[in-house]
């Protein structure tokens, strides 16, 4: 899309935020599952292209967007991760169209949420007025529950209900407490915009009032938290996952856990430059751990193989809240490269799951035998993804978990036991399953399924490089991000 | 003078805390929804007075916007909802009445003594504006939990984020006020087409696959 850059006087950061309304729009009014599809690809491929850009040239911040070198990450993460989403949407949807799941009425509706939910994503990474991040979040958020919904069963209704009313209500606490963000930089910065712009509010968050700035801080814990899927609040994830369109569990997944994630770290942050306030990390800590051991456990006794990826999501999110809340450059290190690889490799897990439904016809975990025999190279990307998601080394996983769990020894031996632990019960329930799935007498249809394998394998093979060998400047980009964490 | 706008100001938001216990022990579908009805009326007239006297026109927007579609349009809309699902004489109740009373009463008092140790520092009005807030952002809550039928959850929310634009607009010069209460109306507008469209009586309190197994509104 590099004409965009020559002939329109955009810069980088607008064209993330423009090229997926407008295609957005173009969505809505183009008939025709080939033709949207395509759209959808080139749309999301553009928006990635763009935002490499951003490395390079990085436009001044304005009082309502800006990129430092936190968000950069996640938002080339969120446009990568979304390119190869559509890939995988195209040929997935092109099935649920000719067994008549969805209807061609439902999929213009679908193409164009998918780039209305882009463009709140990126709105969400790339907002620099706290109040604009929360329009944008809940923006994202309602863009998931309609698609969630989309195939309109009963299942289906339930579970886009059930996440609308619970990513309200975390929603609505997370206002509250961007609402007493703002009242604790009012007497510094002033009435109006500045007082609710992150970069002023990061520069001057010394002299806010560290008892507003702590209340705060736990309404936007228990808000952000709800989106992220940490454990007393996660009701809404598993559902959400296992009824929605597969790419949209792969994108929920992937990547609107990690927005409110950010939206969190930059509270972190914020609560961290201010002495007096309470250290936000031991909060994040608990909740982080907590999500880890009850997600693990919780993973024996599902049906569904969605929902076990769902809880497995829990469990991965719970792990990075951990690594974030310990804090350090090691564990904030971890953490980000363990967000990256859990986007990765979950993602790829749901396009092998997702087209592994189609062919079984079925999200049953005990009607799925024997996936290697029938459908080898499906069957192998899954346990590739199991093994990796598990954190079995080489893989990335690994790395990074490792990286947690020797940086928490260091410094906390106990929690690092208990992290351990959780660790082993997920990894002891994922590979239960993924026994059962993949190997065996095979059962169910054995028809070939017309799949997208090379988002799949893409993804697999850039976790697999990353946990052999990770760049030079990648690493050093990543440190340099660790320490602004603090 | 400034006394005089502040008990206005008061007055208005402890009306505010007032109805959100009334509507905690409303018993009957057509009470709850009259009770909410003048909760949005008395959350706009406030709206409407802070615009006033912060001289902050913008405010009147927000304030217009709740009693069209709070005070009017949804409760009109719930109504008709309720006659036609035939719900209109049962509530169930999780916790009893009394209970759910000294529970709201706990709430108020816990905001109150979280709200004004935290907001020592800053001015007045607003340190009390924000812990009546929070007290009917946590009734609101509690609503939702203690209620088994999805409209009287749905009022409990959007009772809760009463609260929130009382607590927005009471924020002095706070920016986005009324886009963020126009991304809320979006929110509540999509929550009642949902009642609507999928008839959702019960809230849906299982996270597992097993409670999926039927459409719980289909049931009874």
């Amino acid at each position: 899309m590099t004409f965009l850059d020559l002939h329109l006087p955009l810069d980088a950061l607008t064209a993330v935020l423009i090229i997926p309304a407008a295609a957005a729009v173009l969505l809505v009014l183009l008939p025709g599952y080939w033709l949207s599809a395509r759209l959808n690809m080139l749309a999301s491929l553009a928006t990635w292209l763009v935002s490499l850009t951003l490395f390079v040239e990085r436009p001044a911040p304005s009082p309502y967007l800006f990129v430092d070198d936190l968000n950069i990450v996640f938002v080339v993460l969120a446009t990568f991760v979304a390119f190869t989403t559509s890939a995988f949407s195209a040929s997935y949807i092109g099935h649920e169209l000719e067994i008549g799941r969805l209807t061609p009425r439902y999929l213009r509706f679908y193409h164009a949420m998918y780039q209305t939910l882009m463009f709140a994503m990126n709105l969400g990474l790339t907002a620099n007025n706290i109040g604009l991040m929360w329009v944008a979040i809940e923006l994202a958020t309602l863009t998931t529950v309609l698609m969630v919904g989309i195939y309109r069963t009963h299942e289906a209704l339930e579970a886009a209900w059930k996440y609308f009313i619970l990513g309200s209500v975390g929603i609505a606490l997370a206002l509250f407490g961007t609402i007493l963000v703002y009242m604790a930089a009012r007497p510094v910065l002033g009435e109006g915009q500045d007082a609710m712009v992150w970069t002023a509010l990061i520069s001057k968050a010394g002299g806010f009032s560290p008892e507003l700035l702590n209340v705060a801080f736990v309404f936007l814990m228990l808000g952000y938290g709800t989106k992220v899927g940490l454990a007393p609040l996660h009701a809404w994830l598993p559902d959400a996952h296992a009824e929605g369109p597969t790419p949209i569990s792969a994108v929920l997944s992937g990547l609107l856990l990690n927005v409110a994630l950010y939206a969190l770290l930059r509270f972190k942050m914020l609560l961290a430059a201010n002495p007096a306030a309470i250290a936000p990390g031991p909060l994040m800590v608990t909740m982080g751990l907590l999500s880890l051991i009850f997600a693990g456990f919780m993973l024996y006794r599902r049906r569904d193989i969605k929902r076990m990826f769902a809880y497995s999501s829990i469990e991965h999110m719970g792990l990075i809240t951990f690594a974030f809340g310990m804090g350090g450059p090691l564990a904030n290190f971890a953490g980000l490269l363990h967000m990256t690889m859990h986007s990765l490799t979950k993602s790829a897990i749901f396009f092998a799951v997702g087209h592994i439904a189609q062919a079984k016809g079925t999200q049953r975990i005990a009607d799925i035998r024997g996936l290697t025999e029938s459908h080898p190279v499906l069957g192998w990307g899954l346990v590739l993804g199991v093994v990796a998601i598990a954190g079995l080394p080489p893989l990335g996983i690994f790395m990074s978990e490792f990286l947690i769990v020797s940086s928490t020894f260091a410094r906390a031996p106990l929690l690092a036991i208990l992290v351990v632990f959780g660790l082993l019960i997920a990894f002891g329930a994922l590979m239960l399953r993924l026994n059962e799935v993949a190997f065996g007498e095979p059962t169910g249809s054995k028809a070939p399924v017309k799949a997208s394998y090379v988002p799949l394998f893409a993804h697999l093979a850039l976790v697999a490089a990353a946990g052999i060998y990770l760049p030079g400047p990648l690493v050093a980009w990543f440190q340099a991000v660790a320490r602004l964490l603090g | 003078m400034a006394g005089q706008y502040f008990d206005i100001a008061h007055m208005l938001a402890g009306g505010l805390v007032l109805l959100s216990m009334t509507l905690l022990y409303q018993d009957r579908m057509f009470g709850l929804l009259n009770v909410f009805a003048l909760h949005a009326v008395v959350l706009s007239t406030s709206v409407a007075w802070q615009g006033h006297i912060q001289g902050a026109p913008h405010l009147y927007i927000t304030a217009l916007i709740a009693l069209v579609l709070k005070a009017i349009i949804i409760p009109v809309a719930l109504r008709r909802m309720v006659v036609r699902l035939g719900i209109h004489r049962t509530i169930e109740t999780v916790v009893g009445v009394g209970p759910t009373m000294l529970l709201g009463m706990g709430l108020v008092a816990l905001s109150m003594v979280v709200m004004l140790r935290a907001t020592a520092t800053a001015d007045p009005l607003a340190r009390e504006d924000l812990a009546f807030a929070l007290s009917v952002v946590l009734l609101g809550l509690l609503m939702m939990v203690t209620r088994r039928n999805a409209v009287s959850q749905v009022i409990g929310f959007m009772s809760l984020e009463n609260g929130l634009i009382l607590a927005a607009t009471g924020a002095k010069g706070m920016p986005l006020v009324v886009e963020i209460s126009v991304a809320f109306s979006v929110l509540i507008a999509f929550i009642v087409i949902g009642v609507f469209l999928f008839r959702i009586r019960e809230r849906f309190d299982s996270v597992d696959v097993a409670a999926l197994d039927a459409f719980r509104g289909e049931r009874r």
